[in-house]
């Protein structure tokens, strides 16, 4: 019987500020777990470092908390040990995008069959407040000395460069929005990645709730147009239907090319969808034929104790 | 019975065919039952450098090189400039007679400090820095020259077997010299001919010109060489032999041991453990269905330790291959799979450190650095392999060792490892017993992955299994896996955690935690690869009524202080045998055990120990001529 949201919230005490934008992000995944009806002891959360890395302590399946950038390394390990497993990787901007950013790019070539969530909120919270990989060259957040000397890196164009195979955007104060995009990224027989983009309401204060409702945008009949727009509103067509070369090209251009919009139009929703690129358990599957069907997690290693493994005929071969 | 004991040396440039001549070399005689200790040196190059091959031959089990060469095999001017005076007296240089006038100065790969040393000595001796000049010192030595021109025996053999293409193929220098070799010992030649079969069995047509080659080579110099003393008429082989490089000795212990997860990124001397693995990644399983090793190549190796260890989250036994600078890498994970009680086994082929030090060449410079990884106090075991043989069924050892402890194993290997290849007793998979510990395959509902329990060892769930729900985290943490930071709770897991050391060393039987091969005055206590010279050593010095101990420690962490206190009780000198510069044995050793080295024996020129030089060093000892660090400096 599928759960309810609420049977994927632990009873662990939630100390993230109020007013972050992460309780969103994380009730959103609860909910989409819950929409899937996927069991709970399949299922496993990985996280990275800072506060986003608390988010697999919140969630009723098995939680991994693991290293600053790394997050990604240890989910594709069990993936491919244990491929009936659904896993969801989460990690902050920084440790994404700048500590881990060397592991983005290599599990995009990869494309193993799990969703990877990006909290975006432009800074590194929990060692109060420093410039993240995606702040802007030049803003300058109430934490910060003096104005940041950094280019930001794009995290949709990157996933794209990289090869994830479904990318998306979504907001964590359109939660309803966000849990569809996770539901949708989860059943993506491929990489995922989703950016979430985040409020923190304590160390960037530019790209606030507000700035994201367009506050500062005011018409003259005093209506606020917000900065967010949905994609899917829009007639933006995400897919590759045909799998041809020409037909990815042309996705993956336009997404690139509504990858770099910001400012007063910030588009969420699927950029990029190509459900044909083969996952890596299915390249395993390729050149070890049984390999999904009897994956690592699942063989039996030993029979009273004794080896199971006949190696008898590679000895064969270095016996003289 | 005569007792054989025979060095054979090739060189050549790099990319030259060197190795597959010493491969040839080294199965042809192991086919005649002989016993066979090879190693191969080379330069951080992919063509043109110097390298060589050297394969010692003997009736009985061998566990190391030596110094003297009997018989070098020679295709170009550098090898003959850099080993000339290896060559013993009475043995033997194979070279290629049109080399005679080749200066020094025109082999651009020999290095100013090398040039430096042999101008010195040609003009010590009165000799033209040249081939010739070399040669002439060698034979005034006595050692006999066995010229041949490499062209012309490809001419005539081009003629005839009417092939215009062999005289240019100058990559058969190698075959040429290896049959020139077997020839000149008289090394029946049908098993040359079996083991080029052999070798080249997917290529008929390379392997016919190999054929013809090796045959009228061999022929060659049976037919024109004279007096050569040293004669190979094959001996009594042993059933079940196996030839075996270093790297294939791990490997087949982890298939075997039931390793199915190796995450990897490329290490010299590391790799070729995991590309052998992922060549036999399909594995047969006695009365199932086939199991594989998904071997994976990833883009650092932090990720290679990352995977690891989330394999091993899954309950797959997982492991990664790496060396020193790989290693160095991985420590930061290293503490997250020890704060949570993780089983993963890291083997470690160490190199000349420290940064990437000398790439490609010998060293033991990861011992500390290795029980001392990882920042934080955590529980965690440091393993050392002596012998190749060994390390098949050592690596069996540290995966029950990680699962019955719930700790990572640091498995230490070293160059000399991997690029040795040895004669030695069929693997016995039998032999190798498989403990995963408290590994659970059903939960009940309440389940705690990290419970007090009475020896601290917590039922371990694994990803995936009903009820078995877990959170792992590299913070502190509760017995439900979740962050705490009370000052009680983080005393008791802690507490938890390492008490696992006095439980290894309670738990693992003694005789594989150091082995002792017997405690006299002067006893030696050494580790990893180094072991093999030893005891070639101490053979050599007991035939002359000299008797030396020898502990071989094996469980490097946590120390077995008590066991190999009382093993020294009454030995009143002890010598550290080592290859690294700080002695870092002796380090450890006095740390745990409060007693003072006397001698250390140490090499870090980043070539291998030789038994030769071990027996040299422990000889100026007994006659207490030695300095307390008596440094080895063989090889070139």
């Amino acid at each position: 019987m599928a759960l309810k949201p609420a049977e994927f919230k632990t009873d662990v005490h939630n100390d993230w500020c109020p007013g972050c934008g992460d309780f969103g992000i994380v009730n959103a995944i609860q909910m989409a777990l819950a929409d899937m009806g996927v069991q709970r002891d399949k299922t496993a959360i990985f996280s990275g470092i800072g506060c986003s890395g608390k988010t697999s302590h919140y969630i009723n399946t098995y939680g991994v908390h693991t290293l600053h950038g790394r997050v990604l390394t240890f989910a594709q390990g069990a993936k491919i040990a244990n491929p009936e497993m659904t896993i969801v990787a989460v990690g902050g901007d920084g440790d994404g995008l700048g500590i881990g950013a060397g592991h983005f790019v290599a599990a995009g070539r990869r494309n193993v069959n799990m969703t990877y969530i990006i909290f975006d909120n432009g800074v590194y919270g929990l060692t109060k407040g420093q410039a993240s990989p995606t702040l802007k060259l030049g803003e300058k957040t109430k934490s910060l000395p003096s104005p940041n000397t950094n280019s930001n890196v794009n995290p949709i164009g990157l996933a794209i460069a990289s090869g994830f195979t479904f990318v998306a955007r979504g907001y964590s104060y359109d939660i309803r929005h966000l849990k569809d995009l996770i539901v949708q990224a989860v059943k993506h027989p491929g990489l995922s990645f989703l950016d979430v983009l985040q409020p923190c309401p304590t160390y960037n204060d530019l790209n606030t709730r507000d700035w994201y409702a367009g506050a500062d945008l005011m018409d003259e009949a005093q209506k606020r147009h917000s900065r967010i727009y949905k994609l899917e509103e829009t007639g933006y067509e995400p897919t590759v239907h045909y799998d041809s070369e020409i037909e990815i090209n042309e996705k993956l251009s336009q997404a690139l090319i509504k990858s770099l919009e910001w400012g007063n139009k910030i588009p969420i929703g699927v950029f990029y969808k190509n459900e044909n690129t083969t996952p890596y358990t299915k390249r395993l599957q390729d050149k070890i034929p049984n390999y999904l069907e009897n994956p690592p997690a699942k063989q039996n290693v030993s029979k009273n104790g004794h080896s199971n493994t006949d190696i008898s005929k590679i000895l064969d071969s270095l016996e003289v | 019975m005569s007792s054989v004991d025979f060095t054979w040396l090739i060189g050549g440039p790099q990319g030259s065919g060197v190795e597959s001549g010493a491969n040839i070399f080294s199965r042809v005689c192991a086919e005649m039952g002989y016993q066979i200790f090879g190693k191969r040196e080379f330069y951080s190059n992919i063509k043109g450098e110097h390298s060589y091959f050297t394969v010692r031959i003997a009736d009985k089990k061998i566990h190391s090189n030596v110094d003297d060469v009997n018989l070098m095999a020679s295709f170009d001017a550098e090898t003959i400039f850099r080993h000339y005076d290896e060559v013993v007296s009475g043995g033997g240089i194979i070279y290629d007679s049109d080399l005679d006038g080749i200066k020094t100065d025109a082999v651009h790969t020999l290095d100013a400090p090398f040039k430096e040393r042999l101008h010195k000595e040609l003009e010590s001796k009165n000799k033209p820095f040249t081939i010739a000049g070399v040669l002439e010192i060698a034979k005034e030595k006595g050692v006999k020259l066995f010229p041949v021109s490499f062209k012309s025996i490809l001419l005539t053999l081009s003629e005839e077997t009417e092939n215009p293409r062999l005289k240019g193929l100058i990559r058969m220098y190698n075959v040429i010299g290896v049959s020139l070799s077997l020839g000149l010992v008289k090394m029946p030649t049908d098993s040359l001919q079996k083991t080029i079969d052999n070798i080249f069995s997917n290529k008929p047509e390379i392997a016919k010109i190999n054929q013809q080659t090796a045959n009228y080579s061999y022929n060659y110099a049976a037919a024109k060489f004279e007096n050569f003393d040293y004669t190979l008429p094959g001996t009594q082989k042993e059933p079940g032999t196996l030839l075996v490089q270093g790297f294939q000795g791990t490997a087949l212990g982890k298939m075997a041991c039931g390793c199915r997860l190796q995450p990897y990124y490329p290490i010299t001397p590391a790799s070729d453990e995991s590309v052998f693995l992922e060549s036999n990644e399909i594995l047969e399983i006695n009365g199932d269905r086939p199991g594989s090793t998904a071997v994976i190549q990833t883009e650092d190796e932090i990720c290679a330790m990352g995977m690891t260890i989330g394999g091993a989250l899954t309950g797959t036994r997982s492991a990664t291959c790496t060396s020193g600078p790989g290693f160095a890498l991985m420590t930061e994970m290293l503490g997250w799979a020890g704060i949570n009680e993780v089983p993963i086994v890291i083997t470690n082929y160490q190199r000349s450190g420290p940064s990437t030090g000398l790439p490609t060449r010998h060293g033991q410079d990861d011992l500390l650095f290795a029980v001392f990884a990882g920042h934080g106090d955590f529980p965690k075991i440091v393993y050392a392999s002596g012998e190749i043989e060994e390390s098949f069924y050592d690596t069996g050892n540290c995966f029950n060792y990680a699962d019955t402890f719930q700790v990572p194993v640091i498995h230490l290997m070293d160059k000399f490892h991997a690029s040795s290849v040895i004669t030695c007793k069929r693997f016995d998979t039998e032999k190798i017993s498989i403990d995963r510990g408290l590994l659970l395959d059903k939960v009940e509902d309440g389940y705690r992955r990290f419970e007090f329990t009475e020896d601290g060892i917590s039922p371990r769930s694994r990803l995936g299994i009903d009820n078995g729900i877990f959170w792992d985290t590299g913070d502190e943490s509760d017995e439900t896996g979740h962050i705490t930071e009370d000052p009680i709770l983080r005393v008791k897991m802690m507490d938890k955690r390492m008490s696992r050391l006095e439980l290894i060393s309670k738990r693992i039987p003694n005789e594989e935690q150091a082995v002792s091969f017997g405690i006299e005055d002067y006893t030696i206590i050494s580790w990893g690869s180094t072991i093999g010279p030893v005891k070639d050593a101490l053979d050599m010095l007991k035939k002359e009524g000299i008797s030396i101990g020898l502990i071989q420690l094996k469980l490097m962490h946590p120390f077995p202080a008590d066991y190999v206190s009382s093993l020294l009780k009454d030995a009143k000198t002890i010598i550290d045998v080592e290859a690294n510069h700080s002695g870092q044995l002796g380090k450890i050793f006095k740390q745990n055990i409060s007693r003072d080295v006397d001698y250390f024996i140490l090499k870090y020129s980043g070539r291998a120990m030789t038994s030769t030089e071990v027996y040299d060093a422990l000889k100026k000892i007994v006659q207490n001529k030695a300095e307390k660090r008596e440094v080895l400096m063989h090889g070139a």
